[in-house]
């Protein structure tokens, strides 16, 4: 069974159709990629999933319930962790209290608190430099350091599926790189679904995994990173060559 | 000078709590609450018998002071959070200046019962008179009033500072105060995020109206709107919803109110209040972002 599918979703801004008639489905373990040009519509889709954008049309199902036009605090509790564009850490509070946040949905019993100081604990270990600055504001971390941060924050609520928006927006390549190994380094650890968007396929070939090329709000291919990334075809697609 | 330092930190505990519930609100939703004023007179008729004589029937005012607290705190919380949920519920995603001008129809009906209620006509009431009493300290002789206003705010002030740095739902106040779509997507709940704020903020309301009304030993359906001026302009100076910075801005404007009450010429007295809001345009335009400008309004487009 899929994790998440989407059918004929349509996200409109007014009178501008960001997204016409999409469906996908991804399942558990995966990784997709979504790229694109700017304004194809990845992000909105993106936003839609988790619940921050309303859809003019269609239907999204996350582990088989309708989350269509639910609150994101309603779908965060189904097991979707957003990572959204421009990373969107806490700037105020310190790291270990934005990591922190996430958890408050988890059912309170006896281990609970146990089970938060473990996860806590599994996120340090990842990422070290955050338990170096754990009482340190987060708005005064390096660029790279936030998006290790938000990763982070999402694994702390043990979700189902992450999905991130743009993790390489305003990073030097190098930084990048070493966002992607710790990414997929834990996917492979934990089995983790992921569904990432990116504006450049490079990346996704690079990894590998399944890409989903879109444009003007629409699906243009689909199919497998590094066998879709060879050859003409995805020029023409994500240019649009076909249309002259 | 004694007299004049507790004269500033007690008016100016009252500014700051004011400020404090305003900026509690606008940090989670960016609403400008020009309601607060009036459930602060709210809560001071709480204690009244509703009647239109002019003499004022002391009803709940009667209670001993351990009852006497919490009850016109709950008053605050309730109404405050009766006000969410009737009214600000549906304003959620209108812009900030539908909200405020929601807020200010919503502070005239509450007006316009209380006056309906218990007729305009301002009523003495003695209000825990045994805080009148002068006590003696370093030579000055302070109200015992004065003294417990200041002592009472600052525990406030600790209290609050503790809640929201401590406790789980304080870390997704600040949270929310600071992005709440972010908030929300880690599970954060929207409405039990909202609602808390708008009962701590009716508390705060609740506690202002104690500490005027015993103060001033009347009750007036205006008196609400007084001190929400100075806080609405407090929480400006300080930066909205800045929550340390409401709290700076209103102990300064306390200050700066008695300093020139006792400073200025005989002649510019009855011009104080012009001469501490000349100084509030000076703040803001050297500061237009506020002593202490919080993250959420910078960053967001």
């Amino acid at each position: 069974m899929s994790l998440l599918a989407l059918s004929d979703i349509t996200i409109r801004y007014s009178r501008l159709t960001a997204v016409r008639e999409v469906s996908f489905s991804m399942t558990e373990g995966e990784i997709l990629f979504i790229t694109g040009p700017n304004g194809a519509g990845k992000s909105s889709l993106l936003r839609a999933i988790a619940g921050v954008t309303p859809v003019a049309g269609g239907k999204i199902q996350l582990a088989g319930q309708d989350i269509t036009g639910q609150a994101p605090e309603n779908i965060a509790r189904l097991g979707l962790s957003m990572v959204p564009e421009g990373r969107e850490v806490f700037g105020s509070l310190t790291i270990e209290e934005n990591l922190l946040v996430g958890t408050g949905m988890q059912t309170r019993d006896r281990n609970s608190r146990a089970r938060t100081a473990s996860d806590l604990e599994a996120v340090y270990t990842i990422f070290p430099i955050l338990k170096d600055r754990r009482n340190g504001q987060a708005g005064l971390l390096s660029g790279g350091q936030q998006q290790m941060l938000v990763i982070g924050r999402a694994l702390m609520t043990n979700p189902r599926l992450i999905a991130i928006d743009e993790p390489s927006l305003g990073l030097a390549p190098n930084i990048t790189d070493q966002v992607y190994e710790r990414l997929i380094a834990l996917q492979a650890q934990r089995q983790l679904t992921l569904l990432i968007v990116e504006q450049s396929s490079a990346r996704a070939m690079m990894v590998g995994g399944r890409m989903i090329l879109m444009r003007g709000g629409q699906i243009v291919l689909d199919g497998d990173a590094r066998t879709l990334g060879s050859g003409e075809a995805i020029q023409a697609a994500y240019f649009g060559y076909e249309d002259h | 000078m004694l007299q004049t330092l507790f004269d500033a930190l007690s008016l100016g505990s009252l500014y700051a709590l004011g400020a404090l519930g305003i900026a509690l609100i606008f940090g989670v939703m960016r609403l400008v609450n020009f309601a607060h004023g009036d459930v602060i007179a709210f809560c001071v008729f709480a204690l009244l018998w509703p009647s239109t004589d002019a003499m004022a029937i002391v009803f709940a005012g009667q209670l001993p002071w351990y009852l006497l607290v919490p009850f016109v705190l709950l008053c605050g919380a309730g109404l405050s959070v009766l006000c969410e949920i009737v009214v600000f519920r549906r304003f959620r995603n209108a812009n900030p200046a539908t909200m405020m001008i929601a807020s200010f129809a919503l502070g005239f009906v509450i007006r316009y019962f209380l006056l309906m209620l218990y007729s305009s006509r301002p009523k003495s009431i003695s209000l825990l008179p045994a805080l009148s009493q002068p006590v003696e300290i370093f030579g000055a002789r302070l109200p015992l009033l004065q003294l417990i206003t200041i002592v009472a705010t600052m525990a406030i002030l600790i209290g609050l500072t503790l809640f929201l740095r401590q406790t789980r739902f304080g870390l997704e106040m600040r949270a929310a105060a600071e992005n709440f779509s972010m908030a929300r997507m880690l599970g954060v709940r929207a409405n039990r995020v909202i609602m808390g704020a708008f009962a701590l903020s009716g508390a705060l309301a609740g506690a202002i109206a104690l500490i005027f009304g015993s103060q001033t030993g009347t009750v007036d359906i205006q008196m609400g709107a007084s001190i929400m001026l100075m806080a609405f302009i407090a929480t400006v100076i300080g930066g909205l919803g800045s929550l340390g910075g409401a709290v700076l801005a209103g102990f300064l404007l306390g200050a700066a109110s008695v300093v020139m009450q006792v400073a200025l010429p005989v002649d510019a007295r009855p011009f104080r209040d012009a001469f501490v809001y000349g100084a509030v345009i000076l703040v803001l335009l050297f500061r237009p972002q506020g002593l202490i400008a919080a993250r959420g309004t910078k960053e967001r487009v």
